[in-house]
């Protein structure tokens, strides 16, 4: 029964004696080789030099703080019921009195986790985000030694306060909007800072 | 008395309201209620939520009542013809009262313990709009501990009164109630004078938003991140019958068992809801039943079994063959 109608019957001539010598074989390769010399070349030399990425690439997650250093984030768990991954976890905590610069609401995140070997960085968890905290932004994940490393805490997915991480190419016009209704609560501090500029 | 509900014709006694014959015909024509609560003498009539078109008032009188009426306070008359969500005049009224009841609510909901089984945000989901056109500031209380066990949100309140026919009906005297009137309205405990009756948690059971919550759960967990089971204990009091959310082993909370219309089935004693927070202290029957639409079926798959049964239906009514002779 034939199986194939591709199949080639494997010819077992005796080499040439030009092609016994291997030289004009060789020639050619090295041609070859060398015209690539003169070629642009397709890689880049990591990490001296790196690719330019887009403004939404998605990549290491950041946790934002407001315009006064607050943590937004609240520990809803709704980015955490959105990952399909299941990489995020997370603990919420009462703030106490005393701590109103430290997060923004009266609940917030005590210990927040992203497993990076899990996620998928579908941004998810950016879009489900009602208080704009989570963003994923165009930073690469850093190697690591142990898997232990790539699970990240608060220390490394918060922003810090002298080294802010601009996002605001990530947010759409939608957003834009959202921040400026009046009536939620959160947006106040945002409402109060625009009239001051006015 | 025969009753039409959205087209469905059920024989009902005299004194039925609508919204109970709309509730022995099913949930694909009981109108949502905030307020009505089928365990609680004299509650609904609030709200509005509940509200219907009633196209014939009787078979003695065909005329159509004038508005629509309030399913939870009206009764059955024989005859009557009532539409609920095949009417869009009722669903547009029931649009209003949703925006209503949401003018002084602060949309704390990532904040809110309540998220995922709250019944206010179910209602705004199926019949309110996405975006709030209230501009103006929004009413602001602030907290109150009701004894050291429940914590009163009043900004999150909608005055359904639920909490203060429990109050009034389940434990014996009466230390919480309304205070002003309109706008102004709010659910005191006679200043500060606290429940310590042994029923009086099950306010936070009735509670349909997150005005009364469980302070040994307050912040916790969300309710999507636990799971419910039922399970029980021999309590003195109450039944001992409940409803345990894990985290792991871990007891985060108890609450009462609640049935399809999100009423409690049993009430339970404040011993059963926040002293046994040991899984050693409960015996476990099983998985809750959880609506597998609700956030709180996320990532549980404890309805497979469920779903399997609902795709053999629909499979057969399509006239297949079905996969699984079993169920």
């Amino acid at each position: 029964m034939q199986l194939t109608n591709r199949s080639k019957v494997v010819s077992n001539k005796e080499q040439s004696s030009m092609e016994k010598l291997y030289l004009p074989g060789i020639v050619k390769g090295m041609l070859i080789t060398g015209s690539h010399l003169f070629k642009r070349r397709a890689t880049v030399k990591y990490p001296e030099e790196t690719r330019p990425r887009a403004a939404v690439y998605r990549g290491w997650h950041v946790l934002k703080r407001d315009e006064n250093g607050a943590e937004r984030c609240t520990a809803c768990g709704l980015c955490a019921v959105a990952c399909p991954a299941e990489a995020i976890t997370m603990e919420s905590a009462e703030r106490k009195k005393g701590e109103e610069n430290l997060y923004r609401e009266e609940k917030y995140a005590k210990t927040y986790e992203i497993n990076m070997l899990r996620c998928i960085f579908c941004g998810l968890c950016e879009e489900a985000c009602p208080k704009e905290a989570i963003f994923l932004t165009d930073r690469l994940v850093e190697t690591e030694y142990e898997r232990e490393d790539f699970v990240y805490g608060k220390n490394k997915l918060v922003e810090k306060i002298d080294k802010r991480i601009d996002v605001s190419k990530r947010q759409t016009t939608e957003v834009e909007e959202f921040k400026k209704l009046p009536g939620l609560k959160h947006n106040s501090v945002w409402q109060e800072k625009k009239i001051n500029k006015h | 008395m025969k009753v039409t509900i959205d087209g469905i014709e059920i024989d009902v006694p005299k004194g039925t309201t609508i919204l109970q014959a709309a509730r022995m015909i099913g949930p694909e024509v009981a109108p949502p209620a905030m307020c009505y609560y089928s365990k609680l003498k004299t509650s609904g009539g609030y709200c509005r939520t509940c509200i219907v078109k009633v196209t014939q008032g009787s078979s003695a009188n065909p005329n159509p009542m004038p508005k629509p009426v309030a399913s939870c306070r009206t009764e059955v008359m024989d005859g009557m013809v009532v539409e609920n969500f095949i009417n869009p005049d009722v669903l547009e009224a029931r649009k209003g009262v949703v925006e209503f009841l949401l003018i002084n609510h602060p949309l704390d909901c990532p904040v809110c313990d309540q998220a995922g089984e709250c019944k206010l945000q179910d209602l705004g989901y199926e019949n309110g709009s996405s975006k709030t056109r209230y501009e103006f500031k929004r009413r602001e209380y602030e907290m109150i501990d009701i004894g050291d066990k429940i914590k009163l949100h009043m900004n999150r309140c909608i005055l359904c009164y639920r909490c203060v026919k429990t109050a009034d009906q389940i434990t014996n005297n009466r230390v919480h109630g309304v205070i002003s009137r309109g706008d102004a309205a709010e659910i005191s405990t006679y200043i500060e004078n606290f429940i310590d009756n042994d029923f009086s948690g099950n306010v936070i059971d009735v509670c349909p938003v997150g005005a009364l919550t469980d302070k040994t759960f307050r912040f916790k967990q969300r309710v999507w991140f636990t799971k419910p089971v039922d399970a029980n204990r021999s309590c003195d009091k109450c039944s001992g019958k409940t409803r345990v959310w894990l985290k792991g082993e871990e007891v985060v909370r108890v609450t009462a068992r609640k049935d399809q219309w999100d009423e409690v089935e049993e009430f339970i004693c404040n011993s059963c809801r926040y002293d046994h927070k040991k899984k050693s202290d409960w015996v476990i029957e099983g998985p809750s039943p959880i609506n597998r639409n609700s956030v709180i079926s996320q990532n549980h798959y404890q309805h497979l079994n469920e779903l399997k049964v609902q795709i053999m239906k629909q499979q057969k009514a399509l006239g297949f063959m079905p996969i699984d002779k079993k169920p």
